[in-house]
């Protein structure tokens, strides 16, 4: 049983293809990998899987039995799916702690209008901000903080929304990108209790210690399709994985 | 002493304006310049009520912001199809849309003429006085100020700035935005139409010149100046900009040329804030 599948996946923009019938499979309850050059359509799969763009054929399978052919964004948060972006996308004029809890309160309109963030609220959000370093600044501005505070931010953000068992699903976008050892260390640390937890990661990732390190399963794409998967250690040694990946 | 009740009375109505429509501008993020329509439809819709069906002005009032809140409904569901410079342009269109209707549907809103001889709220008390009426005013004002604190104090008023700050992340985090932009839409929309019933009832005449696109880019410039996605901003802002042409009057400036360096200085002031404090004076966010 897969927690997420593709099946002749496409998408494409004015004639340009970006995906081209791939069809991939991602287990429940592991670290999925995905890695492939700049341009193999590795950010444009994790757009079409979170709704944000729309998908031209084939279809994603959500569990097995969900198959959908048009993902709305609204809709992603219901079939248990987050994710984190390439490029930060925090709200920038609003507080850390306001990012947080953003993702914690009522999503209906009559049920948020009547809601005010209570003391569980604010526990959890003091829960995942403490666990980022990121608690002495609840108050600031989003704008205010460092590029990888930011990032850090982001990642709290789907972690509180994984706490609270609303995501089973996690796909992050680069989350290593422009951050110091330090905040590797803590990234590497939460990825890996979220699949401890039984959560499903699908990590989108450029530097391949990190990949090897905590990866279980590894799916390479190149040029929109599917070049090779499996364990990571055997799919880096590949010889047409490492000349797709090194121009080599 | 009527001078200055006029004065505030106008205060209190342009507060009302500011308010309701900061919480589209300010904290969603949405540039309406539609606001003058629904205040004018508010208006008209009260106006008749009293003048034709001759019932209560409270009736009249419930009868103009649900009128208000029906079209406002129509119009942000087209308005929710686009965003931006386009939100702007497409609802300045809709101000121009019912300036045009309410100039010349005569059988309804005796276009050019104007409604005259709207009556003055008489229910309990008699608020024929500008007094009562100041009183009146500054109890809808109270009351707007609370129901939009509560409003932007609630988790609904927190995705509401998420949403002006990247609509599609929120998107992704669950949140429907098109109802939630619906629903701020339609709750300020109904707020301004109950700035239009106090205005229509207080002049006692209503034509349609009072609810022109310039009249929202006014009511805009109310909120920028006072400061956007802050409720206390935009009562400041609406004293400043319904006080400050006035208090020009005592500038001294020659009898022959008062009128228009009343313009300038007011316009150079406005120029200069924005240099100087572009988020306006008590302003929570910069567009």
């Amino acid at each position: 049983m897969s927690a997420l599948k593709t099946e002749n996946l496409v998408k494409h923009f004015e004639g340009v293809m970006a995906i081209e019938g791939l069809s991939i499979s991602i287990e429940p309850g592991r670290i999925t990998g995905i890695i492939g050059p700049n341009g193999s359509g590795k950010t444009t799969l994790i757009n079409v899987l979170s709704g944000m763009l729309p998908i031209d054929g084939g279809c994603v399978v959500i569990g097995n039995t969900l198959r959908l052919k048009r993902i709305k964004p609204h809709r992603v948060h219901s079939y248990g799916i987050t994710r984190t972006f390439q490029e930060v996308r925090l709200f920038e004029q609003m507080t850390v702690l306001d990012n947080i809890l953003v993702v914690l309160t009522e999503r209906g309109i009559l049920s948020a209008l009547f809601e005010r963030h209570g003391a569980g609220h604010l526990k959890q959000a003091e829960d995942v901000l403490k666990r980022v370093g990121l608690w002495d600044k609840r108050g600031g501005l989003t704008i205010n903080l460092s590029y990888g505070q930011r990032k850090l931010l982001e990642i709290a953000r789907v972690l509180a929304l994984s706490e609270t068992g609303q995501a089973g699903i996690i796909l992050f976008d680069e989350p290593f990108a422009g951050l110091f050892p330090q905040m590797v260390k803590i990234v590497s640390s939460i990825i890996k209790e979220l699949k401890e937890d039984g959560r499903t990661v699908v990590l989108v990732e450029h530097n391949m210690d990190l990949i090897r390190e905590i990866s279980d399963h590894v799916i390479v794409m190149d040029c929109g399709n599917l070049l090779a998967e499996g364990n990571a250690k055997e799919v880096l040694e590949r010889r047409d994985v490492i000349e797709a990946y090194l121009g080599e | 002493m009527e001078y200055l009740t006029h004065l505030a009375i106008l205060f209190f109505i342009y507060a009302i304006l500011g308010v309701s429509l900061n919480l589209v501008v300010g904290y969603t993020g949405l540039l309406s310049s539609a606001h003058a329509a629904f205040y004018g439809i508010g208006a008209y819709a009260t106006a008749i009520a009293l003048t034709s069906l001759h019932i209560n002005f409270f009736l009249s009032l419930a009868a103009g912001i649900i009128i208000t809140g029906i079209i406002a409904f129509l119009i942000g569901i087209v308005l929710s199809r686009f965003r931006g410079d386009y939100y702007a342009l497409v609802s300045l269109g809709f101000n121009v849309i019912v300036y045009s209707v309410l100039l010349n549907w005569q059988g309804l809103t005796r276009g050019p003429l104007g409604m005259p001889g709207i009556p003055r709220p008489e229910f309990v008390f008699d608020f024929s006085s500008n007094i009562s009426f100041l009183i009146l005013s500054f109890l809808f004002v109270i009351v707007i100020y609370i129901i939009s604190r509560f409003l932007v104090a609630s988790s609904f008023g927190r995705v509401l700035k998420a949403i002006r700050e990247d609509e599609q992340a929120v998107q992704v985090f669950g949140y429907n935005t098109n109802y939630y932009k619906l629903a701020i839409f339609v709750i300020s929309a109904g707020m301004a139409a109950a700035a239009g019933s106090l205005f229509a009832s207080y002049i006692t005449f209503i034509d349609p010149s009072s609810f022109t696109v310039m009249e929202s880019v006014f009511i805009l410039a109310v909120i920028i100046l006072g400061g956007l996605s802050n409720l206390r901003g935009s009562i400041l802002g609406a004293f400043i900009l319904v006080l400050l042409p006035e208090a020009l009057r005592f500038a001294g400036f020659p009898q022959a040329i008062a009128a228009q360096m009343r313009q300038m200085v007011y316009g150079l002031c406005l120029i200069f804030l924005m240099l100087f404090r572009p988020q306006g004076l008590l302003g929570e966010y910069k567009l």
